[in-house]
């Protein structure tokens, strides 16, 4: 499984809103992606978009709460399609799948299209142990690879690097002139990879949806290079997590409006693949092998919890990230595993333990941008406060992890608001405390732990003399003011 | 069982009867907020105001202190139940409940029915609340039918944007009420803030657990009130404004910064 560096989420926050590209990169990203997808919204007017997102919202309720008799029909049609269907528990057993697939038919070099499954596998690093060469295909898959680094958004996986930065690793990896335009980059990229995609004996593919009805994996693209990957190779693994089959094509249609709009503002995708099995008898070229792993990884957990299971229904749009306040100051990596922002924050603690992610579900102002924006209606921040009272409440002691201090400050502060006597004299107890570090009745500084938190950049009042409930009594109550 | 349709006489009788008597006054009671209550009580007496210039019979019922939010946010919803019981045994009674606060609004509306989805006794009473529950703003306009309330003081014009809270805007869905309500309080000139939707990362007790995110998105913000132009910052939610206002104070900036409440009040900047 990838590395998991989310206990390190305040450090690497920290960091990041220090860092001036990150700052620029997520700028010019952030509100270009959230502004196109505005546009396609209201081009289609918000009543129909609503419409959308019920459909699908339906459909996904639909499909995950029966998930068993679904996955079954895909495994069958994969079968009947003649491809194989892989089960995978976790990520050692996802991997080791791949491995051996890769091992028995010899293969040296893959290719891949982007797979945020595989980055959650870490299967690149396997494959790679193994002796094979494994190239991303996807731009910004390429650039991450290239750098060493992991991806920092779902859609697009190098959000984080400028421009310029880009420009410079490719000088400097590829030995190429350097140069700020798209067009010219992406050129380069190919250039790159064109040997690489007839050499390849393996195409690895993600799957943004699965049709249990055809067995066909389904993937959406804008580069087209997803397509190499699936039917240059001989062989062709699609990875997919659980969740991602649906039903019918029926279904697909109401999936195939809402993801490329909610990504990129896009009304429709640029390429669509869907692969039902290896190459037939009579088509011209294809895979001699289809195999789609199936993978689990911890999502069973979420399926298993009924206020989690919600998460299980995304379709990985990123539009969640685009909106969320948090994700576009700290970027992707701050949250420390393959799943960033908002749905990362739910995904993330499901899948590698709520212990080991526990600022995750903290680091929100619970201010509901991801779920307005989220095409599947997903109450991210209900779930954020469900985790959040798995922290403080649970009894199971792995997954209780709020400090002793914050209890004891949350039963304080539940013991003072319990009578309007305990308030009063909380109240003047923090005036007498407080009113000699003020100045014209407000903290400037201080170092009290905790309040010092909230001064080293603002201000705060001192407890006012008279309390509203003090006016009341004394003046409105009498009809004074 | 009289049949309407039968006895027209009665019917008239009634109508004029109904004509002659006044309405009821609107009666409503105040949940205040602990903030306002304990560290910005001018805003709950500038509430009480104009709540009576209106009309409405206010009452303050004495039990009530804190919803309870900021433990239910932090995940002690035991810790928050005793709160939340404790409002609810004050607003049991009351004809509607007004909350000049959109967050704690959504505490009472919203996040009660969460609260006490294990337990059908308060989550009967956690209903019957959620339909009497509104937002200070939202009861003016929705209950109401306030339109205009011409401010009730100086005239003279100031400018003033409005930052409209998360919660007040996306669990308790209020958008265009304190907005209306500003255009015409008649001494204001509302100009608008850039990306006002955008959240001020006050976030409760977010704003002490992760303050260098929460400064961030404080500086946007301040960012965008100074491009406003705007002479008075405003909103629903004296959380947020205790943020905003905080750093405006910190850094001396030329922007005073005061609750709707007090504006529609007449009071001035
Ligand atoms: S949670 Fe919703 S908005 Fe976020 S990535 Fe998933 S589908 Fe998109």
């Amino acid at each position: 499984m990838a590395e998991v560096a989310t206990r390190e989420f305040v450090p690497a926050s920290q960091a990041a809103v220090r860092d001036e590209q990150l700052r620029q990169a997520l700028r010019r990203a952030g509100s270009g992606f959230d502004g196109t997808r505005r546009e396609a919204i209201a081009e289609v007017t918000e009543d129909v978009w609503e419409d959308w997102r019920q459909q699908a919202r339906s459909i996904k309720e639909h499909t995950i709460a029966h998930l068993d008799y679904y996955l079954a029909m895909l495994e069958r049609n994969v079968r009947a399609a003649g491809g194989q269907a892989h089960f995978a528990r976790d990520a050692a057993q996802a991997n080791a799948i791949v491995s051996e697939i890769a091992r028995q038919q010899g293969v040296r070099t893959v290719t891949k299209s982007k797979s945020m499954v595989s980055e959650e596998l870490g299967l690149n690093h396997v494959l790679e142990e193994q002796g094979i060469d494994v190239f991303e295909t996807d731009l910004g898959e390429y650039i991450i690879q290239l750098a060493e680094e992991t991806p920092s958004h779902l859609v697009a996986p190098a959000l984080h690097k400028t421009r310029g930065q880009v420009a410079q690793l490719f000088a400097e990896q590829l030995g190429v002139p350097y140069s700020e335009d798209i067009e010219e980059m992406a050129r380069i990229a190919r250039v790159a990879l064109r040997q690489k995609f007839l050499e390849a004996d393996m195409g690895i593919s993600g799957a943004n949806f699965l049709v249990a009805e055809t067995g066909s994996l389904v993937i959406i693209t804008n580069e087209g290079n997803g397509r190499l990957c699936t039917s240059a190779p001989r062989i062709h693994v699609g990875l997919a997590g659980m969740e991602k089959v649906i039903p019918s094509l029926q279904d697909l249609a109401v999936f195939l409006r809402l993801l490329p709009r909610s990504a990129t503002g896009q009304r429709i995708t640029s390429y669509m693949s869907m692969v039902t099995g290896p190459r037939r008898a009579d088509d011209e070229d294809g895979p001699e092998e289809f195999h789609l792993v199936i993978v689990d990884n911890g999502r069973s957990r979420l399926l298993q919890d009924p206020a989690l299971r919600e998460s299980l229904y995304c379709i990985r749009c990123g539009a969640c990230l685009n909106v969320c306040p948090i994700y576009q100051r700290v970027g992707g990596h701050a949250y420390g595993w393959v799943y960033p922002g908002p749905i990362g924050s739910i995904v993330t603690p499901g899948l590698v333990g709520v212990a080991q992610a526990k600022d995750l579900p903290n680091a929100s102002t619970l201010c509901g941008a991801c779920r307005d924006a989220c095409p599947v209606q997903i109450n991210i921040p209900r779930m954020l406060l469900h985790l959040r009272r798995q922290q403080a409440e649970s009894d199971d002691t792995n997954q209780r992890t709020v400090s002793d201090t914050d209890k004891a400050l949350a039963q304080g502060f539940a013991t003072v608001m319990s009578s309007p006597w305990l308030l009063r004299l909380g109240r003047l107890v923090g005036r007498a405390l407080t009113a000699p570090l003020a100045r014209s009745g407000k903290i400037r500084q201080t170092r009290l732990p905790l309040v010092s938190r909230w001064t080293r950049a603002r201000d705060l009042p001192v407890p006012a003399g008279r309390s509203f409930r003090d006016r009341w009594r004394d003046e409105l109550s009498k009809g004074g003011n | 069982m009289p049949e309407w349709g039968g006895s027209a006489n009665l019917a008239r009788r009634f109508a004029r009867e109904i004509a002659l008597t006044q309405p009821p006054p609107i009666r409503a009671s105040l949940f205040v907020t602990c903030i306002i209550d304990q560290l910005h009580p001018e805003v709950g007496v500038s509430v009480v105001r104009v709540l009576r210039r209106c009309g409405v019979e206010v009452d303050f019922p004495e039990g009530q202190t804190c919803c309870g939010q900021p433990l239910y946010n932090s995940g002690f919803t035991q810790e928050a139940r005793k709160l939340a019981i404790r409002t609810l045994d004050a607003l049991d009674g009351s004809e509607y409940v007004v909350v000049p606060s959109g967050s704690c609004g959504a505490m009472l509306r919203v996040f009660y029915e969460d609260l006490f989805a294990d337990d059908p006794d308060l989550l009967e009473r956690a209903e019957a609340l959620r339909d009497r529950v509104y937002e200070f703003t939202e009861f003016l306009t929705d209950v109401l039918g306030v339109d205009t309330l011409p401010a009730d003081g100086p005239t003279a014009t100031r400018t003033v944007t409005y930052h409209p809270s998360c919660h007040l805007l996306r669990e308790m869905r209020v958008r265009e009420a304190p907005q209306q309500l500003l255009n015409n309080a008649g001494s204001v000139e509302l100009v608008e803030l850039p990306d006002a939707e955008q959240c001020c990362g006050f976030g409760g007790t977010f704003a002490v657990k992760y303050p260098h995110i929460s400064e961030e998105m404080l500086a946007d913000k301040l960012a965008s009130i100074r491009q406003s132009g705007a002479e008075t910052v405003t909103a629903c939610d004296m959380g947020c404004l205790m943020h905003i206002g905080g750093a405006i104070s910190r850094q001396n900036l030329p922007v005073s910064v005061q609750h709707v409440a007090q504006i529609l009040d007449g009071g001035e900047g």
